[in-house]
């Protein structure tokens, strides 16, 4: 059974050809792979709730646990101390995850976090190797371990600017060569890794796959080190960086130190993905980095809001994620946490207040609303304006001329139906009322309103005329998206343009009657 | 170092042949659409679509499996039905990832590649949430892992043969998708070059988009057999990228895609068996025989495009160096000969002194050696001769080739002044530089735009080409 | 019609009949709008609203008799394409789904290669032509496409002397076969000589009609007179209202 399910896992996992002979080996006896031999596999899992490999974690799973109320009472009252270190950790790597990946996805380079988190992985080995080989026993060392992926993260990401500048292959195909060819390599050195005589590489895991639960306080007291000095250089150079991540050229030619603004940049994003890998594992750190600032995107168009945004969605992320987690044993933290944020991602993309789907779909219903008032009210106005004998009707007389729909609906091209809805909407805002079978009248502020919309029309056509030459017959064509948004000031610029009285009404400078304006 | 290599090489087994074979038929199939990805600059839609199959695979294993227990097929069927499975369950997810990735960006008003990375990590994540959820239960018999890892996979054999599994399923696929390339060559060519003209065209530039998804999606989940989600990007990406650092002709770069794939993945195989313990036997490990084939070829396709990337023939960083290197040399040689020239036009005494050269690349700020080297290869093409005394003269053919470089320079500087308000010692900064490549045909045309001056802004006369 | 970019508008109210047959001339300020009215038309940009007939026809119904020649800018010049794939890449329509590239088809290509003074330059991979071959190289891929409409987007722009005069060559051609095209260009020396009829447009249509009787300095004035400032920034509300 437990070949069975690491086979499933070693392939899925892209370490699949980890150990041949051994295999060849496991295939003949039919006894288990080796339990060493799928350390790698679970870099790629987050284990929250062991230390142990999967294959333990199941047999673990089939035990009696404790109801998920009193684990909840437990997790949730921070009761334990262990509880409150890895909540910590995680929360305070989503935060500056959120915070610098801002940067980067308005720098239009959201992936390289992606490219960083996979180059990683040599690193790691090589440090290992490194550190057991000067001395035995002390190849887990974090810092160590953290300055190797750090190293290798940042070539990986120097890689892929160098041949986007100096070759003819383009940044994308740049990024996925850098990322696979890196992630190749640690690929073979952790199959070495784990022959090391003496080199417990089972161990290793533990450090290296986001392994939350088994974080403790000193581990999270360097993260919390490292995030603070991120943060701290962050917000020091949150102006240079909003220019740099704005307009590079400009930035240069104002004498920002453009390259050291990038070097900076990309050294923060690197250290940012390095840590963060601790929490989430190194193939979903990339998603820390965008989902965050990607989902605050949503709500604000200021960049300092959207940093703070992002730091916001990032530790919520991580928390609940962490939280959740904990709660089911089977839960990998890693996956959990990317998937809480991008449950974030999704509500902030339905109801985001700047950018979302819905408020964005509830102005576009606000506006065909708005536009078919106006178009009523013109049409009303209108219809009084050809029955009075005075050119244009006064107040009263639009209040007291009584309107027939059936009159009314010769005005446009509209059918009886939609101008009974549009009545009926009129007549709950106020501007209408019903005097008889399809008799209505205009109230008070109806009559107001119409007025008023027949002017900004009229001045608005005139201006298309005057200043925009635009033929008589074509003037009509779009007025009533335009009526909404003619404002007071942009109205008094269009009087002082055409030397136009106020409050008086124009005449129509074309025909009103009929459905001319289509 | 190369006899050990060969040493420890010997050791190839008919195993050695069926993983070195399945890899390359597998990294040969990978290459054709990931080709396709690279001209359309979508690679990292390869990243995006081989984690994403993470989901569809289990799926499939779901899918199959819950079929099986509930009576509806056998073991036998299960085993047959799961293949199939697993091909529509990475082509629905794959596609269902592109068409979420254009969504987001289009609704979100993201960038792409942010709508990528929030889509494909929050889709493998889930991946990873089923797996532990249902595909870790001890109920699912996962001998349905057809395919295992890529050397126990080419154990596998068809029944009755002695072919791996692994070479007839990628190497299907390997000509299926040749197939799709032959077919389609012309759109998916002009969908990828200008999509605007072929949409007005009348060929669906979106359809072909969302078809090569599904193809790489299928490819993706065959190769997982071989290497692995991760480095099967590699094998998308790197051949094609290698080819076109060697050719600009599309059909060279797509059959050098193959043929770098297929070289990746068997030297990726004789590098594991050989380097590792090279490496480590001298470090002092010497119980480290191999490492994962996976990783190497994916290391070894690096490789192969580092080595594309400085020696390439046109494009490669050696190449540039060796022209910019050459250019360099020319223009030391060109600025010896005006100055020669001038030298005889001013003097009329033919001989110069010794240390003309010198004093050229003083003033140019030309590397001395440089300008040695230039002067050799005059003294061989016989534009100049050196006297017993060590002083330099034209020869015939030398004092020709100053001429029309003197010419050249002369012209410009009427032709500057003529046309931009410069004053006089401006003209000849410029003109130095660019008369190096002002050939006969340009001379001929700024001296009819000039009506043939003979003099030159500074009262110099422009020499006349000797076959007019 | 009214076409918006981003939601805002960027042309009002144009509308024109093109007559057949001739040369014309879409002139305007940078952020006319010249290049987004070719767009529209070829169903590249959304329409607010409005729409384009083509010989009387929807363009969808028409789109083989349509051929456009887009701005340099809008290819990657290092695909690895040779001068005479980027031409029979206007034939690809016409040769369907499956079917290869016979040289029949090749033959045409170079031809109009041979029209635009390219015969030489075939092999050649596009990014080793200079800025005029490859600009000639787009206007090569209209003609195979034998269509009765040609529009072109600035083709004349940046290019040298004897792209200019190629081009020309070709646009004469063209009109003398009863061809018609619609050319955005940005060089006001050479519109009287160059076309029979022109379109002014800032914006909205200033005018149009014949090239003698339109092309005046009084409309010149009024194209090039700066934008209108109220119809920038109601466009701009409008953008952000919807």
């Amino acid at each position: 059974m437990a070949t069975r399910v690491v086979g499933v896992l070693l392939v899925l996992m892209g370490v699949g050809s980890l150990v041949p002979r051994n295999v060849e080996a496991a295939r003949r006896s039919g006894v288990g792979v080796r339990v060493s031999s799928i350390s790698l596999s679970s870099l790629r899992h987050p284990n929250v709730e062991t230390g142990h490999p999967h294959i333990l974690a199941i047999q673990q799973n089939n035990t009696v646990s404790p109801s998920l109320v009193s684990r909840l009472s437990r997790v949730l009252s921070l009761r334990d101390y262990n509880t409150r270190v890895v909540l910590l950790g995680t929360t305070i790597l989503g935060i500056t995850a959120g915070i610098v990946g801002t940067f980067m996805l308005l720098r239009k380079r959201a992936l390289v976090g992606d490219v960083v988190g996979h180059s990683a992985l040599p690193g790691i080995a090589i440090a290992f190797l490194v550190m057991e080989g000067l001395s035995p026993g002390t190849g887990k060392w974090l810092p160590g371990l953290l300055l190797g992926a750090f190293a290798f993260g940042l070539a990986g990401a120097v890689t892929v600017m160098l041949i986007d500048k100096f070759s003819r292959i383009k940044a994308d195909a740049a990024m996925a060569m850098t990322l696979s060819v890196f992630y190749g390599l640690g690929a073979a050195l952790f199959t070495i890794v784990q022959r090391v005589p003496g080199g417990n590489a089972a161990g290793l895991k533990t450090y290296l796959n986001g392994k939350t639960a088994s974080l403790v306080a000193d581990d999270v007291w360097l993260f919390v080190g490292i995030a603070t000095v991120v943060l701290v250089l962050a917000m020091l150079f949150m102006k240079e960086l909003t220019i740099l991540c704005f307009d590079e050229q400009f930035a240069a030619a104002e004498g920002w130190p453009v390259f050291w603004l990038d070097t900076l940049l990309i050294g923060l994003v690197v250290t940012v993905t390095i840590v963060g890998m601790q929490s989430v594992g190194l193939i979903l750190v990339v998603a820390t980095l965008i989902i965050p600032p990607a989902s605050a995107r949503f709500w604000t168009d200021d960049i300092r809001l959207m940093t703070l945004g992002a730091g916001l969605v990032g530790g919520m992320s991580s928390f609940f994620g962490t939280v959740i987690s904990a709660l089911f044993p089977r839960m990998a933290a890693g996956a959990v946490i990317v998937l809480t944020g991008a449950s974030l991602f999704a509500l902030s993309l339905l109801f985001g207040s700047k950018r979302g789907v819905l408020v964005h779909a509830w102005q576009q219903r606000k506006l065909r609303h708005d536009v078919g008032r106006v178009d009523l009210l013109r049409a009303c106005f209108e219809l009084v304006e050809h029955a009075v004998s005075d050119p244009i009707p006064t107040h009263e007389e639009m209040m007291d001329h009584e309107i027939l729909l059936g009159d009314l609906v010769s005005m446009r091209a509209w059918d009886l139906s939609t101008l009974r809805r549009l009545v009926a909407v009129a007549e709950k805002d106020g501007l209408m009322q019903h005097t008889g079978d399809d008799n209505w009248r205009l109230t008070e502020t109806g009559a107001e309103e119409a007025r008023r919309i027949a002017r900004n029309h009229r001045l608005w056509e005139m201006y298309l005329m005057q200043y925009a030459h635009i033929a008589p017959s074509h003037v009509d064509r779009d007025a009533d998206l335009i009526e909404h948004v003619l404002d007071p000031e942009l109205i008094a610029e269009l009087e002082y343009q055409l030397d136009h009285p106020e409050e008086a009404v124009p005449v129509s400078s074309h025909a009103t009657t009929g459905s001319s304006s289509g | 170092m190369i006899q050990e290599f060969f040493h420890l090489l010997s050791g190839w087994s008919s195993l050695d042949t069926a993983i070195a074979g399945s890899a390359a038929l597998t990294a040969m199939s990978c290459a054709l659409p990931g080709a396709w990805l690279v001209l359309r600059k979508h690679s990292m839609m390869g990243d995006a679509l081989s984690h994403s199959a993470l989901p569809g695979v289990v799926l499939a294993f779901l899918v199959a499996v819950g079929m099986r227990q509930a009576g509806w097929i056998s073991s036998g069927q299960q085993d047959a039905l799961l293949q199939m499975f697993l091909f529509a369950g990475a082509v629905l997810v794959g596609v269902g990832t592109a068409w979420l990735t254009e969504w987001v960006q289009r609704l979100g008003r993201l960038e792409s590649g942010a709508s990528l990375g929030v889509v494909f990590t929050a889709v493998f994540a889930l991946g990873l949430l089923l797996i532990r959820l249902d595909v870790d239960d001890v109920h699912i018999d996962v001998d349905c892992v057809l395919f295992g890892i890529i050397e126990m996979a080419a154990l596998d054999t068809i029944p009755g043969t002695s072919i791996p599994e692994p070479v007839l399923v990628n190497g299907a696929i390997f000509v299926l998708n040749l197939l799709l390339t032959v077919l389609f060559y012309k759109e998916l060519t002009l969908a990828a070059f200008d999509p605007a003209l072929a949409t007005s065209l009348g060929i669906p530039a979106r359809g072909i988009h969302y078809g090569l998804m599904a193809i790489t999606a299928m490819t993706v989940v065959a190769a997982f057999t071989t290497v692995g989600s991760i480095l099967v990007i590699g094998l998308l990406i790197i051949p094609s990228a290698t080819a076109l650092m060697f050719s600009e002709r599309l059909m060279v770069v797509l059959g050098l895609s193959v043929g770098i794939a297929a070289l990746s993945a068997v030297l990726g195989h004789a590098l594991t068996l050989t380097l590792p313990r090279m490496i480590f036997s001298r470090l002092g490990y010497p119980t480290i025989e191999d490492a994962g084939t996976a990783g190497m070829m994916s290391v070894t396709a690096g490789m192969l495009f580092v080595i594309a990337l400085v020696f390439a023939p046109k494009h490669g960083i050696v190449s540039k160096l060796i022209h910019r290197f050459r250019l360099g040399l020319k223009i030391a040689g060109d600025d010896l000969l005006g100055l020669l020239f001038r030298i005889e036009e001013q003097t009329a005494a033919r001989p110069t002194d010794v240390s003309v050269p010198d004093l050229v690349a003083k003033q140019n700020g030309i590397n001395r050696w440089v300008m040695s080297l230039s002067v050799r290869s005059l003294l061989r093409g016989d534009f100049i001769t050196r006297q017993a005394s060590g002083e330099l003269s034209l020869t015939d053919r030398g004092r020709e080739s100053a001429k029309s470089l003197v010419r050249a320079h002369r012209l410009w500087e009427a032709y500057m002044a003529k046309h931009f308000e410069l004053p006089d010692d401006h003209l000849h900064e410029t003109a130095h530089r660019v008369e190096h490549f002002i050939d006969d045909a340009i001379q001929d045309r700024l001296q009819s735009e000039l009506k043939s001056p003979s003099k030159d802004p500074h009262g110099k006369s422009i020499p006349r080409r000797s076959d007019t | 019609m009214t076409v918006a970019y981003h939601r805002r508008p960027v042309i009002w109210d144009v509308d024109y009949d093109t007559p057949a047959g001739e040369l014309i001339a879409i002139v305007g300020p940078n952020g006319a709008g010249k290049s987004t009215l070719i767009k529209a038309a070829l169903d590249l940009v959304p329409k607010v609203s409005g729409d384009v007939r083509v010989f009387g026809q929807p363009y969808e119904d028409q789109r083989e008799r349509v051929a456009y020649v887009p701005q340099r800018t809008s290819v990657d010049w290092d695909f690895p394409v040779s001068a005479l794939d980027v031409v029979t890449m206007g034939l690809y329509g016409k040769i369907g789904w499956f079917r290869p590239v016979t040289r029949k088809w090749r033959k045409a290509a170079r031809e109009a290669l041979d029209r635009v003074g390219l015969a030489d330059f075939a092999k050649r991979q596009i990014s080793q032509l200079s800025g005029g071959q490859q600009q000639r190289v787009f206007l090569a891929r209209a003609l195979v496409q034998e269509a009765d409409l040609y529009l072109m987007d600035e083709p004349f722009a940046g290019v040298d002397a004897a792209t200019e005069r190629a081009i020309l060559q070709v646009l004469r051609d063209l009109r003398s076969t009863g061809k018609t095209a619609l050319v955005v260009h940005h060089d006001l020396q050479t519109v009287a000589d160059y076309f029979d009829h022109v379109l002014m447009l800032n914006m909205r249509l200033v005018a149009s009609g014949p090239t003698a009787e339109v092309f005046t300095e009084e409309n010149l004035r009024r194209t090039y007179g700066g934008r209108l400032a109220l119809l920038d920034q109601v466009g701009t509300r409008l953008a952000e209202g919807q």
